[in-house]
């Protein structure tokens, strides 16, 4: 799902400086899966903002909410009666949220208090990792399950770079080299002759290199 | 035990300290407390198994969130001890009713009109 992380609060508190009544919206999607914009997460932003608020001398009023998806338009009319109240509303969602919720209600002001980050899932409690870059055209089935585009720093689509050392990739210790990974299961698999087949350049049009992305369902358009 | 302890500590009690939330926390100094601490079973003695270890981490959670604000972190505080050691809770309470003094007035208090 989509990892976000909350904005450091110095950002938040700046964002609402002018502001005497907001709104908190959360969302139940990835940001609750991901523990970062939930109704709990909703809950603690709102008493931070309270307490920061309270200590300037200068209380705040804040409303919580929230709601079950902020990327589909019939949740998004959900809130149509209250958005109006606010000075201001913050969006915990993913950066799709505060972007639909202008676009259905211009008269307010949106803020995201979080900084969308990625694709990806827990690789254990309180841990979410990179897996997809949403690169258009899905090649893990070439790489036995492992995705260079998305893990490989330098998106590499031929092998390791000079810098793979002890299975870790030179920028980080803390990043495992796929390409030590996939060449390995390869191995281990018998399937190593599959890295020296010729295959086309990979078309880049797809990912965010051609423009912002669009996808129909023809057999569903109205 | 009739053992005393300061009478401005409020006592909450709960099946076991991994029921506290870090939003119980932040409520309690947003509502105008000068200190919160989670007195919670000995580390490995938790009854269900790491309730308390989860405690701490919500209290260092909260520590950190405090000291970002611009409140002192010692404010809250984690304390680990048995449902035996009477006076060890006493002297807890004692402890952080001091520190309460020390640090002064929460800076969350409403402030009246001068």
């Amino acid at each position: 799902m989509i990892i976000a992380d909350r904005k450091p609060l110095g950002e938040l508190l700046e964002m609402v400086k002018e502001c005497n009544k907001i709104l908190i919206l959360g969302c139940k999607g990835c940001v609750t899966v991901c523990n970062v914009g939930g109704t709990k997460e909703v809950g603690v932003l709102a008493s931070i903002l309270k307490i920061a608020r309270k200590k300037e001398g200068r209380p705040i009023e804040v409303e919580e909410k929230t709601i079950e998806r902020q990327c589909d338009p019939e949740y998004i009319a959900q809130v149509k009666d209250m958005v109006g109240q606010y000075d201001a509303v913050i969006s915990m969602a993913c950066g799709v949220g505060p972007q639909f919720l202008s676009e259905a209600y211009p008269d307010q002001r949106f803020f995201p208090a979080v900084n969308t980050t990625s694709f990806g899932g827990a690789v254990s409690h309180g841990i979410w990792a990179e897996r997809c870059a949403g690169c258009g055209t899905c090649l893990i089935h070439h790489f036995d399950g492992l995705c260079p585009i998305a893990r490989c720093s330098k998106s590499l689509l031929h092998g390791p770079c000079g810098g793979s050392a002890s299975g870790k990739c030179e920028i980080s210790k803390e990043v495992d080299c796929i390409w030590d990974m996939i060449v390995k299961k390869k191995m281990e698999k018998g399937r190593l002759q599959d890295l020296t087949k010729m295959k086309p350049n990979k078309d880049w049009r797809t990912a965010r290199d051609g423009g912002p992305r669009k996808s129909v369902r023809e057999e569903l358009v109205q | 035990m009739r053992l005393s302890y300061p009478p401005n500590v409020k006592v909450i009690q709960v099946p076991c300290t991994g029921r506290v939330d870090i939003i119980h926390l932040l409520k309690a100094i947003e509502d105008g407390a000068d200190a919160v601490y989670v007195a919670g079973c000995l580390e490995g003695e938790c009854h269900f198994l790491v309730g308390n270890l989860k405690a701490k981490k919500r209290v260092q959670y909260v520590k950190k969130v405090l000291q970002e604000l611009g409140i002192e972190p010692e404010r809250v505080e984690m304390f680990n001890l048995s449902a035996g050691e009477g006076p060890r809770f006493a002297e807890i309470a004692r402890e952080m009713a001091e520190r309460a003094k020390a640090l002064g007035p929460s800076p969350v208090k409403i402030k009246k009109a001068a």
